[in-house]
């Protein structure tokens, strides 16, 4: 079954991988789950393993370390799968560009497909980004800003 | 960060039964933050490798003026994202001599006081998470969410506020936004009150978390601990009595020490301090009615010298130096967050304590999430990796699970 | 007399005995700070006395590139007068060695493990000496807190 049937017919699956992290993002990312937010009714289930992932969040900048980890994430991943940049840190790299200990922005080597910047971005920002994304992914269009 | 899936919701609706899921990762060649060594069910090592947070802050900070340098140290860690800023401030208020309004001195209390709260809450959350008390978990998350609109309200921010600068802080509190501040404490004050009263005698809690990764006095002070996790050891070091500062010793609190040094006793810390930090914000929300004056001295230039600024964040002491040379940038500025002392003391309390007791007591020291979330048990003998982070959270749920059932308990009531 | 039973005045009349002629500079730069230079060698005798008999708060350690030398600031806290006593000493740049304090207590460990790496400073006898936050494959010699590193 291709890709694009599947985002019809099940929830997407999400796998949540933090970088070199302030950690704001992904405590952010917890808060739309509560009730207040609730992102689970727009289809989205966290889930335990890269491998069962749909889409990779990413949250932090990924130092010397943590980006070993990213890399092998991505590995596993089974293909194909959506790579969402979560805040300033995975797009840019942020205030940390000049860092000894960080290279490159994670575009630079894994492929993103939605960069949502903020620091940290709020929770209805990426309710917003994960709707516009499954939105796309269903072949709905979306109306003008 | 382990997630769990919307239990409480699913609870509330009556649909499916919680299923904790978190993070692990099948490689095992994966390096963990924290690596048990265990004997059957006994831990008997922990190694800890750090590093997968260092972004190399202090060097950066080399290349900010002194106002830009306060955003980047508030992006060291998210849930102290004020405590670094204050004591980054202070260090080059320390070095420059640079004298602070007053009215300014009561706001940095009322935020830094805010986050504690925020900060405490989330790790009470985290903690009933871990051992499988799911309603302390959403009580946690649900009170928690009106200090984060507090701080919106009026920094502009949820989180990151950006309120510190040199000098003062950059925004007043608007005696319009006094009353929003009284009534979410008035709002607040009832629930800690009833969680604390129902976690501090529950039979469950106390055979589950007393006696359980105790650090002694005398470990405490060898390993120079700081903030909740040395006063629940008896060592009574607060920076916010010991070295007077802000506001703080112009309002009536206490500093909260319990004697045992457990993990039951550091989560009666971080309550009973929840309450205490109420009380230090309605009297500087009281003297803020009528506090005249700038908010900000407006430093022009910070003279050559050197400075320190400490303040107690939620975890303990954070610590910054600063030397300057006369000119708009550090030409050195020194870092200490408080889980650097307090991480290490895990190398102690672990150790002949049983594996399921494992994640509660690493967690015990509030250090940032990504380091409990980075835990794997591994056969001492063998080498294999035998528990993963999820697997650990499960096995600590399962031990509440089994003591419930064992002492016919239900756990705390919260009336949610 | 225990330290906790002292006056402010007393204590520091007890440092500055207890330290003695091994104080090369005594600066007082306000009432909650002060800052006295030693030589590397005395820095040990220095760290047991403030620590085991005076019963001082170890905060933490700088370690500091300068084009005369590289400094390790000791920063010790007297929380019962809200003091912070900081010991400086100066390492010669081109062999940055000194005596590890961690034998004395743990909570030097880290901090000494961390002022290694990036800055190159040799702690001797440390009881466990590897890097603490860089990579264990980081380049040699490549210390990124010295003001000479360039980013590879």
């Amino acid at each position: 079954m291709s890709f694009a049937v599947n985002m019809l017919t099940r929830s997407l699956n999400v796998f949540h991988l933090g970088g070199s992290a302030c950690n704001n993002c992904d405590i952010e990312i917890i808060d739309t789950l509560t009730p207040r937010y609730d992102l689970e009714r727009f289809g989205i289930t966290l889930v335990g393993s890269v491998r069962h992932a749909d889409v990779l969040l990413v949250t932090g900048v990924f130092n010397k370390k943590s980006a070993i980890r990213l890399k092998r994430a991505y590995r596993e991943a089974a293909k194909p799968v959506l790579v969402i940049a979560v805040g300033n840190c995975p797009c840019t790299g942020n205030m940390f560009q000049q860092s000894y200990n960080w290279d490159e922005p994670v575009d630079k080597y894994i492929p993103v497909d939605a960069y949502l910047p903020g620091c940290p971005p709020k929770p209805e920002a990426m309710i917003l980004a994960v709707v516009k994304l499954v939105k796309k992914l269903r072949g709905l269009t979306l109306p003008k800003a | 960060m382990p997630f769990v899936r919307t239990a409480w919701l699913a609870q509330m609706t009556k649909k499916t039964t919680i299923i904790p899921i978190g993070p692990y990762h099948p490689l095992q060649e994966e390096p963990e933050f924290f690596k048990l060594h265990v004997e059957g069910e006994k831990v008997v090592r922990l190694d800890i490798e750090l590093g997968y947070n260092h972004r190399g802050i202090e060097k950066l900070s080399e290349l900010k003026t002194f106002e830009q340098t306060v955003f980047l140290v508030e992006r060291i860690c998210g849930i102290c994202s004020t405590s670094h800023p204050l004591a980054c401030v202070q260090a080059v208020e320390d070095a420059g001599e640079v004298v602070v309004p007053e009215r300014a001195q009561y706001i940095r209390t009322v935020i830094g006081e805010l986050e504690r709260l925020h900060s405490h809450m989330l790790w009470l959350g985290l903690a009933g998470h871990f051992l499988g008390f799911n309603t302390v978990w959403m009580w946690a998350w649900r009170y928690r969410e009106p200090i984060l609109e507090l701080l919106e309200l009026i920094t502009g921010n949820r989180n990151h506020y950006g309120m510190m600068k040199p000098g003062g802080v950059r925004r007043d509190i608007k005696v319009e936004d006094l009353p929003a501040i009284r009534k979410t404490l008035a709002d607040l004050k009832g629930p800690i009150c009833l969680f604390r009263d129902a976690v501090t005698d529950d039979p469950l809690i106390h055979a589950r978390l007393q006696g359980v990764g105790t650090l002694t006095k005398q470990q405490a002070i060898d390993y120079c601990a700081v903030g909740p996790t040395a006063r629940a050891s008896g060592v009574a070091r607060d920076v916010r009595k010991d070295h007077p500062h802000l506001a703080y010793g112009r309002v009536d609190w206490k500093v909260i020490t319990r004697e045992n040094g457990d993990v039951f006793d550091k989560a009666v810390v971080r309550i009973l301090e929840a309450l205490e930090s109420i009380k230090i914000i309605e009297q500087c929300v009281e003297a803020l009615k009528t506090l005249p004056g700038p908010v900000d001295s407006n430093p022009r230039e910070i003279k050559a010298g050197e400075g320190i600024g400490t303040y107690e964040a939620p975890r303990g002491e954070v610590f910054h130096y600063i030397r300057s040379d006369g000119g708009n940038r550090p030409v050195r500025h020194k870092v200490r967050a408080p889980s650097f002392m307090n991480v290490a003391t895990n190398q102690t309390t672990v150790i002949g304590q049983s594996v399921a007791d494992a994640t509660i007591i690493l967690a015990a020291v509030d250090p940032c999430y990504c380091c409990t979330e980075r835990m794997a048990a591994i056969d001492a003998g063998a080498g294999r990796r035998v528990w993963s982070s999820a697997e650990l959270i499960r096995l600590s749920q399962a031990k509440t699970a089994q003591l419930k059932k064992e002492m016919g308990v239900e756990g705390p009531r919260l009336g949610l | 007399m225990k330290a906790k039973h002292m006056t402010r005045d007393e204590l520091l009349e007890r440092v500055k005995g207890g330290l003695g002629d091994k104080i090369l500079r005594w600066t007082e730069k306000s009432a909650r700070r002060i800052y006295v230079e030693v030589k590397p060698e005395d820095i040990p005798e220095a760290t047991r006395f403030l620590f085991k008999e005076l019963e001082a708060r170890f905060s933490i350690a700088t370690g500091m590139d300068t084009p005369a030398a590289i400094e390790v600031l000791y920063h010790w806290a007297f929380d019962q007068f809200g003091l912070m006593f900081t010991v400086r000493t100066k390492l010669n740049r081109d062999q940055p060695v000194i005596e590890s304090i961690a034998p004395i207590f743990k909570g030097a460990e880290w901090i000494e493990r961390e002022m290694w790496e990036l800055l190159g400073i040799t702690f001797r006898n440390h009881p466990d000496m590897r890097h603490l936050l860089l990579t264990d494959d980081w380049p040699k010699d490549k210390y990124p807190l010295r003001r000479d590193y360039v980013k590879a």
